[in-house]
């Protein structure tokens, strides 16, 4: 077992951990974040994405040994301070970006990282930064329409409803 | 997974050192391949020697020759942003996996376990790059001895690619859809003495060089110059995803396809 401590959503962590033990279980297990979420564990899908020093990994292919130090940053901490959605989630509600909302934290994590290298990208742009998330639910019409949304972009020719 | 131990050194010789330690140690990169192998408990080291915080070993520079190299700690993300003096080398680099595989997993990490689908091997077989290790230079013609199979010795890591750049170049990748491997990738650069085709994801042997394509477009570098030329697909993988003759028939395509796109 080996002390990691690392900052998750700007407040300090630490905890202890095995050699094996991936991040996406250290947040969810030992930190009780459970917004990150686990799918497919194989690094397909995307639901586990976070962001580590700013840019975004699947957190179920990293041990949380590396990332001891790191700044991390889940689904649990994107919401505004005074608790309402930021503009991300909340275009997801408006929209329909969701249905089941497994793959959402993923989706959103991931919108988040585009987002902030890319701030108006294009629909391909958004379908192509999506490649590692999988929804199995939506068709990614209204995910991509969202995200077009939350970067201030008209929607309005995007795939219909 | 079976458990072990995880060491972060921050250099180089620390990095060796603790690999020669034990024969049960082996580097980590960034794990894109690694821990879903771990899993799996395919791989059961003892330690895992992480590379990931070596500075030494990061980032994308420009050789005294006018090669582009890269740290063998490079992520494929930084290869895109900043490979710019090699495009068709960034371009490969931007389209490996997703984005967030991209953002860990690295040029070394991906040469060292040479998946015979993975798209490095390819680049850096097609620019006859130079293999830096922290013992000694290996040639890519020497490097790549067949599937998941390369000149490295044990405990020995990757630190820096060297990559000649060409006078053109292009990567075209066939994805398999699931997995954003290729299917079949080509890869063709153009040099003053001569060009070089280099395939993955076609053969059982892993990435390899297309000798006659490369003769038939060193005289003539255009597409047409490929016309006739085919490649046996009896030694090519067969699976769900396609059969071997399938797979020939792309390298063709895709060759062709390369050397239009790279004009």
């Amino acid at each position: 077992m080996a002390q990691v401590s690392m900052t998750v959503n700007g407040k300090a962590a630490s905890g202890e951990v095995e050699g094996r033990t991936l991040l996406s279980s250290f947040l969810r297990d030992q930190l009780k974040l459970t917004g990150t979420h686990v799918g497919c564990d194989t690094s397909q899908c995307g639901a586990c994405v976070v962001h580590v020093d700013g840019v975004a990994v699947k957190s179920c292919t990293m041990l949380a040994a590396e990332a001891d130090g790191a700044d991390v940053a889940t689904i649990e901490g994107q919401a505004n301070a005074d608790g309402t959605l930021n503009v991300i989630q909340q275009a997801f509600q408006d929209h329909h970006g969701l249905q089941c909302g497994f793959c959402t934290p993923g989706m959103v994590m991931s919108a988040a990282a585009l987002l902030k290298d890319n701030p108006k990208p294009s629909e391909a742009e958004v379908r192509d930064y999506l490649e590692g998330n999988i929804c199995r639910c939506t068709g990614y019409h209204n995910i991509v329409k969202a995200i077009m949304a939350a970067s201030g972009q008209d929607v309005g020719a995007i795939a219909a409803e | 997974m079976y458990n072990f131990d995880v060491v972060k050194p921050a250099r180089i010789a620390d990095a060796v050192k603790e690999l020669s330690d034990s024969s049960e140690s082996q580097p980590l990169g960034g794990g894109q391949t690694l821990i879903p192998t771990l899993k799996q408990r395919l791989a059961s080291p003892e330690k895992l020697v992480s590379l990931a915080g070596i500075d030494e070993m990061k980032g994308v520079c420009k050789g005294e020759d006018g090669s582009v190299c890269i740290g063998g700690a490079t992520t494929h993300a930084t290869v895109a942003a900043e490979a710019g003096d090699y495009p068709a080398l960034a371009a490969t680099a931007a389209h490996i996996g997703d984005p967030a595989v991209r953002n860990r997993g690295t040029i070394g990490g991906s040469l060292a376990n040479n998946d015979p689908s993975a798209c490095y091997p390819a680049a850096a077989l097609a620019s006859g790059a130079i293999i830096k290790t922290n013992a000694r230079e290996i040639a890519a013609d020497d490097y790549f001895q067949g599937m998941f199979t390369t000149a490295l010795d044990e405990g020995e890591i990757i630190t820096e690619v060297r990559f000649p750049v060409p006078e053109a170049a292009n990567y075209q990748k066939f994805v398999q859809p699931a997995s954003r491997f290729a299917l079949v990738g080509v890869f063709v650069a153009k040099y003053g003495g001569g060009v070089r085709v280099a395939i993955t994801g076609a053969s059982n042997d892993g990435v390899f060089r297309w000798a006659e394509a490369e003769a038939a477009l060193s005289t003539n570098f255009s597409a047409s110059a490929l016309d006739g030329l085919s490649l046996s697909g009896d030694d090519m993988i067969s699976d769900l995803h396609g059969t071997g003759a399938y797979r020939a028939h792309l390298c063709a395509v895709m060759t062709k396809r390369a050397v239009t796109a790279a004009g």
